[in-house]
């Protein structure tokens, strides 16, 4: 029988651990060439030709070795959007983030990317876009600084 | 009725500390292809996956999700485990379960740890304390096979040795195997030498932190036979999870091994041990824990193993064919080394274990995973049933 007058007792228990992640030769290419070329480059399987970007070593569905490199244009097709209107510590930019999903020319996959230079009820799907870079790159997908409307 | 299973393929990776040359879905791939190459089977083949690791130690979320598709599991049944040591042993034991249902053919068990990646955030509480009387006391893996280890010294009359001996045993069995990480070629001495990290483990004992990965395929009977001419039958598997209740017991040194491999012999008629198995993969996370696994175990008699270990009956080719392959203490990727454990037993029964191969015919082999404060799961594998 619990005795109601009686505080249940909660014991503090927190783990925090920060972590490093590998993106592996195949990421590493992908963002080296952004951060220093800014260029978005896709990789073709031998197999079933699909364009996989980001890229990955092996294509899923064939799990063949994937090696050819494209060369995007960076331009694509908003596939789809949500806006973020609330406020965590953990986003990259003030709200209101658009996030969007863009099919890039010749690619078969879409990127994740924050829509910039629009106002978020301004935004359809199948609208273009083309990716502005950071002045300062250090190497991560966020060194596109947000994709903006273009032809 | 469950169908008699068998493992048709095994692979695992280059062990190493550190693989910054490739991401977690890219290692997981090359024990896979590893995997599939030795089955020589292809991922079309492959009709269900059982995927795990030890999510806190690599800080990766949900990590079967992006890495499953690196190496074509995706649209594929499955089921993700995850437990902290013994997560290897548990998601085999699954893989076996779902094979001997009989509703797949080909099983695949694939198992990981990148722990290059993680900062050690498993050490807070080293898995399976009870959140309100043990982990604001925390026993780290460390601590907790120092307490063991001190206890083991107590009871046994041994000195400390006697854990080097043992050290150095592995470490000779590591240097003929060519997956295994850490190959030291080190000696007593150095061993006593190194630094103690909490008395009486020293930095020599402790298993090293390792970038690795490791996966088998099962099968059912018929396909198995299809598949291989060395198929590794699969006898049976028994999993321990009540750790704390035994290891504070008190004999402080016990573990869910002896009351698991208990179960296992009776259910398969198994009365002398050293006789009726050939050769032992059993998860040592430390170098004295060896020791008292020996026992548990059943390959001699309590407070006796370190008096073998000294007279050097201990080894690939010796009396007591414990670890062939240089164990935990050399490789230690943590979800996957339950099932290198495996892997091991599986090379031995089919004669493929090259320069550590047992070199008596190995029939039936026992292979262990070990976790937190003292989990087991017992595994027997056999060359024909």
């Amino acid at each position: 029988m619990t005795d109601k007058a009686v505080k249940p007792v909660v014991i503090e228990a927190d783990s925090i651990s920060t972590f490093q992640v590998t993106v592996g030769a195949t990421g590493t290419k992908f963002l080296v060439e952004i951060r220093d070329n800014k260029r978005i480059m896709g990789i073709k399987c031998s197999s079933c030709g699909k364009v996989y970007v980001p890229p990955r070593s092996h294509c899923p569905t064939c799990c063949v070795k994937m090696s050819e490199w494209v060369e995007l244009s960076g331009k694509g097709t908003l596939t789809t959007y949500t806006v973020v209107r609330y406020k965590e510590p953990y986003q990259p930019k003030e709200p209101p983030i658009i996030y969007g999903v863009i099919q890039l020319d010749g690619a078969d996959t879409g990127i994740y990317g924050i829509l910039g230079e629009v106002e978020p009820d301004k935004v359809k799907i199948g609208m273009r876009f083309e990716p502005v870079f950071k002045d300062e790159r250090e190497g991560s997908l966020l060194d596109i600084d947000h994709f903006r409307p273009s032809s | 009725m469950a169908e008699r299973i068998a493992i048709t393929g095994v692979g695992q990776t280059y062990h190493k500390s550190k693989r910054k040359d490739v991401n977690a879905p890219e290692l997981v791939t090359e024990a896979v292809e590893a995997a599939l190459k030795d089955a020589q089977l292809t991922m079309k083949d492959i009709d269900f996956v059982v995927s795990g690791s030890f999510e806190m130690a690599d800080g990766q979320y949900l990590p079967d999700m992006w890495i499953l598709p690196e190496f074509g599991g995706v649209g594929k049944p499955g089921l993700k485990l995850q437990n902290a040591g013994t997560t290897g042993g548990v998601a085999a034991g699954a893989a076996f379960n779902y094979a001997a249902s009989g509703m797949f053919n080909n099983v695949l068990c694939v198992t990981w740890q990148k722990m290059d990646e993680g900062q050690g955030a498993f050490g807070r509480g080293g898995g399976g304390l009870s959140e309100y009387w043990q982990s604001q006391i925390p026993m780290s893996p460390i601590t907790n096979f120092a307490r063991r280890t001190f206890a083991y010294l107590h009871n046994s009359g041994c000195t400390e040795e006697h854990f080097a001996i043992t050290r150095v045993k592995q470490d000779q069995c590591a240097l003929k195997n060519p997956y295994a990480q850490l190959k030291l070629n080190t000696t007593v001495e150095k061993v006593m030498e190194s630094m103690a990290l909490v008395w009486p483990i020293r930095y020599l004992h402790m298993c090293p932190s390792t970038a690795g990965a490791a996966a088998f395929i099962v099968s059912p009977e018929n396909q198995a036979k299809k598949v291989t001419r060395k198929p590794v039958w699969v006898e049976d598997w028994f999993c321990a999870h009540v750790g704390g209740a035994f290891t504070m017991a008190e004999d402080p040194t016990l573990s869910t091994l002896r009351h698991g491999c208990e179960v296992v012999y009776k259910r398969n008629g198994i009365t002398n041990v050293l006789k009726d198995i050939q050769a032992f993969e059993v998860y040592e996370p430390c170098s004295p824990a060896e020791l008292r696994w020996m026992e548990e175990v059943g390959v001699c008699e309590d407070w006796t193993a370190w008096k073998l270990m000294e007279q050097g009956k201990v080894g690939i080719d010796k009396e007591i064919p414990f670890n062939p392959s240089g164990g935990v203490t050399a490789t230690n990727p943590i979800g996957a080394t339950p099932v290198i454990r495996i892997i091991e037993a599986a090379l031995q029964i089919r004669d493929d274990a090259g320069e550590h191969q047992v070199p008596q015919t190995v029939n039936r082999a026992l292979a262990t995973a070990y976790g937190g404060q003292g989990e087991n799961v017992i595994f027997l594998l056999r060359k024909s049933l």
